[in-house]
């Protein structure tokens, strides 16, 4: 294991007991992740992308095998708190303004006041949030509330953003944007990013790794290492690279399907 | 006011079915009086009238029927006669300075508030204690949540006496006391299960999002639970407090109370006076309507405060 492993899963198995029998949600499960990578998970429903980044922030735990984050067990990484969330839905209170959303993860932790403030304007510059510190949720488009959301994930400092397909209910031009603003957040930030999507463009154009997944059992069929470049404009999803790469997942992703 | 021009046509509409309704009730009593009075009414004498029906009576004598909405104990009165006492027993003893005289309803919605309040606050404060331990343990949810909805199923008539006889036997002085235990016990379910339903909004996720910043049970409560209950608990407050209302009423009734709105009631049955039962049962109306109101606005005013989409 280097120095730089952040994330290492080796045979995770997680078997869901339902009224059905068994379900396979995770099976044999091999990956680890470095500092600093952006790794996409993508693959169709019920292929356990979403289990497995709940593995990893302790919210699922695993039948068998291992699982480390930064060399703890996830609930011990939990515990120190090693990682911010962000799920499909904002889910911001909405009793509490945009800037009392990103406090909470703060408060609860027990940061100073002084701090708090701190870092709350901080985080909302990073979003390109700055001057909604006093609205509410709702006043806010479902765009801007998911960069709320992904603000409050960062408020905390952690080293791992684990990201739930948080752009899924969005349309593509939202998506678009938001999909720029997080590689460069991604790039100021240095963060170890584990991203859930349904979409192929989303998962190349982000990436560094992506692992793609299949379902029944829950599996990962294969692991692409993005030759693309560090930086990337928008319109770099219009280049023969691009779409080689977004070819090899269609491929992986039909591979994993092609026994039923 | 952009509603209330319907909710006027309603009120209008039941005014002139309660004024229509007067004639057919009073009218035996009206016949009654006018002949006393030496008036001609046909058929004659009180008892062959006995087994003709309202509607014939008031055919036949259709000349004597307006008597029916002047009397001074009506079966029925009119509208305007219950606005009349209502009046005299409140708003003019006030001008005169006997607001807390025994006569006035001002004194005896005043025994009722009070009651009606302490009934309130305790069975707000149980309810909210029960959901919370609901929601909270899973053996109180199967062991509280099945008596607390029989605790419902018991005509509160029934219990009522008993409430009173076992305080009374315990020591306790006054109908006070009583009386807000017969409150409570009305108002307490409301605000359980609405409360249970408020502790309970929060999303899988929501509670999910906390445990990744391993918050602690008090914390998940504080800061998630009981801010998204709100709106839930102030829907079971207004319920509540009617309830509350109602439930000081009852007590009053079977407690051989000589002063709250229900005792009034009681006595204008027993004393055949159909006007202050009719005023009493009106301040009862009233009282309730501000009630409501009052938690009503608190609402908007502590919703608007926190934000929350109006």
């Amino acid at each position: 294991m280097s120095q730089k492993t952040v994330i290492a899963a080796s045979d995770l198995n997680l078997t869901f007991e339902t009224n059905d029998g068994p379900v396979h949600a995770l099976s044999d499960v091999h990956l680890t992740i470095d500092k600093g990578e952006f790794v996409s998970f993508i693959g169709p429903s019920g292929c356990g992308k979403t289990t497995f980044l709940r593995c990893i922030a302790g919210l699922e735990t695993p039948t068998s095998g291992t699982l480390t984050v930064n060399g703890m067990t996830p609930d011990a990484a939990r515990r120190a708190r090693a990682y911010g969330y962000v799920f499909q839905h904002a889910g911001l209170y909405p009793w509490r303004t945009i800037a009392g959303n990103i406090r909470l993860p703060l408060e609860i932790m027990g940061y100073s006041k002084s701090d708090q403030a701190e870092r709350v304007s901080r985080t909302l510059e990073l979003v390109d949030l700055a001057g909604f510190e006093k609205k509410y949720p709702w006043q806010l488009s479902g765009g801007m509330q998911q960069r709320a959301s992904i603000a409050r994930a960062l408020a905390f400092d952690a080293d791992i953003l684990l990201m739930d397909e948080p752009f899924g209910a969005l349309d593509e031009i939202v998506r678009d944007h938001l999909n720029e603003q997080l590689l460069h957040l991604w790039e100021r930030t240095e963060k170890t990013i584990g991203f859930v999507t349904h979409s192929i463009p989303e998962a190349v154009y982000l990436s560094t790794k992506i692992v793609v997944m299949s379902p029944r059992p829950g599996r990962i069929t294969e692991v692409i290492d993005s030759p693309l470049p560090k930086e990337r404009p928008l319109d770099l999803r219009e280049t023969p690279e691009f779409l080689e790469v977004a070819h090899r997942v269609r491929e992986g992703l039909r591979a994993g399907h092609s026994y039923d | 006011m952009r509603n209330l021009l319907p909710i006027l046509t309603v009120l209008a509409v039941l005014v002139g079915i309660w004024y229509l309704a007067v004639a057919p009730m009073n009218v035996r009593v009206a016949l009654d009086t006018v002949e006393r009075g030496g008036a001609e009414v046909v058929p004659a004498g009180s008892a062959t009238r006995r087994d003709v029906s309202v509607w014939r009576l008031m055919a036949q004598n259709a000349e004597h029927v307006p008597a029916g909405y002047a009397l001074d104990r009506p079966r029925l009165p009119t509208p305007a006669q219950v606005g009349q006492e209502l009046w005299k027993t409140t708003g003019a003893m006030a001008l005169k300075g006997r607001a807390w005289s025994k006569r006035s309803l001002l004194y005896h919605g005043w025994i009722t508030l009070q009651s009606t309040l302490w009934g309130f606050a305790l069975g707000t404060s149980l309810g909210i204690a029960g959901a919370i331990a609901i929601v909270y343990s899973r053996v109180a949810d199967m062991s509280l949540m099945p008596w607390a909805i029989i605790s419902q199923t018991i005509p509160i008539v029934a219990l009522a006496p008993m409430i009173i006889v076992v305080s009374s036997q315990l020591g306790v002085d006054g109908r006070g006391v009583p009386k807000a235990i017969i409150s409570a016990y009305l108002c307490y379910f409301p605000v359980l299960v609405g409360m249970v339903k408020g502790l309970r909004a929060p999303a899988l996720s929501q509670l999910d999002l906390l445990k990744t910043y391993d918050a602690t049970g008090l914390q998940s409560f504080l800061k998630l639970r009981l801010p998204a209950s709100v709106p839930y608990l102030f829907t079971s407050l207004k319920v509540g407090i009617a309830a509350a209302l109602v439930g000081t009423i009852v007590g009053e009734l079977p407690t051989g109370a000589i002063s709250g709105l229900g005792a009034r009631i009681l006595i204008g049955d027993q004393f055949g006076t159909p006007l202050a039962i009719w005023s009493a049962l009106f301040a009862a109306a009233i009282l309730a309507g501000l009630l409501v109101t009052l938690l009503d606005l608190s609402q908007k005013l502590i919703l608007n405060r926190m934000g929350m989409q109006p």
